[in-house]
């Protein structure tokens, strides 16, 4: 036994967490019908995976050994304790097979995706769910992301499993008739773990890399067990092409780049190809879902060679579809952006004005900011002043407050220059 | 199987003075739920519609007062004992609960062993 053994050895259990966590925890639950004895086994498995790998050397597949020795960890655990049972019912699991399945391990993934993304939990449970159970996180890094303190999403996750439980909530996938609903759920989280990293709502850095890469691989897993479900697709074409730009975001100092001013040879262009072809996948055959139209979207800012060529006529005939399927206020507003490159800014600002009434963005800081852009674009600077400063006040992520602060400053240096032959 | 409470919150202004077609409307639509549960794979456990809250005394320790428990608009006016499968048959079974004045709360039973 060698340093490197323990190295190489140290690095398989790394990786195995990594790709196999959530398809282990997911066969497990299904045997221990309980979250947390699950989670313990899966753990208990993965420690003694280091020592048994360094004997016999890492198994051909890490997955299976680790669903074995996890499952067998609760089985016993049943066995042993059957008087001393959790005062909680056990999950209810359509058909049980409570036996350890070495041979062809089925992908229990999806009714763990669905059971911490069902309706009946609240959307940040949801969140917090997906990421312990699906994507292996510590309730100190969930904690971290989301930027509460640990108890707090300690008791948010100990809360949402109880319920889990306690209510009945079932361990599976979802029906034929539900699946479009419970779907969108899914996604939304998935999408939402996401913007959480692609613009992190607060910190001192524009993008949580750890976050996005935890979405790609949501949408992936999404993709790869439901590969009919063109939303699925939508969904995955869209984070690709978005994190496709991930580099040219901010500049070397750290400052952020809108994406007029993105170098776009560096963007991911394999990233962008595997994006395209998932966007045309999800556009293929009936009437597209809020997700698949969002890619295409997405695709065509990409697909654009320089900025000044965006096709923006068909950008906004792709928002006034997305508002028919999806009428949210944040579609609408970048709606009106599109607008104002098309037909003007003055063409936009009632657009944007008419949304300020919207309770839903009272706190969005992408209006008074959108708002601000156009008025400037307008010459009225003082008005501008004063809608800079309120998404200023609204943001809470210090390279984007950043990039406002300097709009504000360039703003007023114009309007005093401009102000100037008649002051 | 699980018990579920199913908990009626309506608002009483539209049982005040209703129009015998009203009444007989929410008769049926409750009737029809009651069929509608065992097509759904559940059974219907028990259930009653309350007296409004005007006929309601609360007592905290001992003081005994005229009223219901909480003020609010929206108020417990009946309620039915399920039983389902998984939360999801019952909250199947729950959407279709008449409730036209208000909505419902799904409450799982607590099981004492």
């Amino acid at each position: 036994m060698n340093a490197d053994d323990t190295a190489a050895v140290r690095l398989a259990v790394a990786d195995a967490h990594r790709r196999e966590w959530a398809r282990v925890l997911a066969a497990t639950v299904r045997v221990a019908r309980d979250l947390d004895l699950a989670e313990e086994c899966v753990q208990d498995a993965y420690v003694s995976a280091m020592d048994a790998w360094l004997g016999q050397g890492v198994p051909a597949n890490p997955g299976a050994w680790l669903t074995t020795a996890a499952q067998r960890r609760a089985l016993n655990a049943h066995k042993r304790a059957a008087t001393l049972r959790s005062k909680l019912p056990l999950l209810v699991v359509p058909e049980t097979t409570p036996e350890i399945e070495a041979e062809d391990i089925p992908d229990d993934r999806l009714r763990l995706v669905f059971t911490c993304c069902h309706p009946a939990l609240a959307r940040e449970a949801q969140l917090a769910l997906t990421l312990r159970l699906v994507c292996g996180l510590t309730t100190a890094e969930i904690a971290h992301a989301f930027l509460v303190s640990e108890p707090t999403m300690a008791a948010r996750v100990t809360r949402a499993k109880k319920k889990i439980a306690a209510a009945g909530i079932p361990y599976r996938v979802p029906s034929t008739e539900e699946l479009p609903e419970r779907l969108d759920a899914v996604l939304t989280v998935v999408h939402l773990v996401f913007t959480t990293g692609h613009a992190a709502p607060t910190g001192a850095a524009l993008v949580r890399a750890d976050l996005v890469d935890h979405a790609l691989d949501l949408a992936r897993i999404l993709c790869a067990l439901m590969p009919d479900e063109r939303e699925a697709l939508g969904l995955l074409a869209q984070l690709l092409l978005h994190d496709a730009r991930r580099a040219t975001r901010v500049d070397p100092s750290g400052r952020m780049l809108l994406l007029e001013e993105q170098d776009r040879s560096r963007w991911d262009t394999v990233q962008i190809a595997d994006g395209l072809r998932l966007v045309r996948a999800a556009l293929r055959g009936g009437r597209p879902g809020r997700f698949a139209l969002q890619s295409a979207i997405a695709a065509l800012y990409t697909e654009t060679p320089t900025y000044a060529d965006t096709d923006w006529r068909q950008l906004r005939d792709l928002y006034d579809l997305l508002l028919s399927v999806w009428p949210s206020p944040v579609v609408a507003l970048n709606r009106a952006v599109v607008v104002s490159m098309l037909d003007g800014p003055a063409a936009a600002l009632p657009l944007v004005e008419a949304l300020a009434a919207d309770p839903r963005l009272a706190a969005y800081h992408y209006l008074p900011a959108t708002r601000a852009d156009l008025l400037r674009r307008l010459g009225r600077t003082q008005e501008a002043d004063v809608a800079y400063r309120a998404a200023i006040a609204l943001c809470d992520n210090a390279v984007e407050r950043e990039f406002l602060r300097s709009r504000l400053h360039s703003a007023r240096a114009n309007g005093a220059a401009y102000a100037g032959p008649t002051a | 199987m699980a018990q579920y409470l199913i908990l009626i919150y309506e608002d009483e202004s539209g049982y005040e003075n209703p129009d015998p077609a009203v009444w007989q409307q929410a008769m049926d639509a409750h009737n029809r739920f009651a069929e509608q549960v065992g097509e759904l794979g559940g059974q219907l456990l028990g259930g009653n519609a309350l007296q409004p809250t005007a006929t309601a005394t609360s007592i905290r320790g001992d003081v005994v007062t005229d009223g219901p428990f909480v003020e609010t608009k929206e108020v417990l006016g009946g309620y039915y004992l399920i039983e389902a499968k998984d939360l999801d048959q019952a909250l199947a079974i729950s959407k279709l609960c008449p409730a036209p004045f208000g909505g419902v709360e799904v409450r799982p039973v607590m099981v004492l062993s």
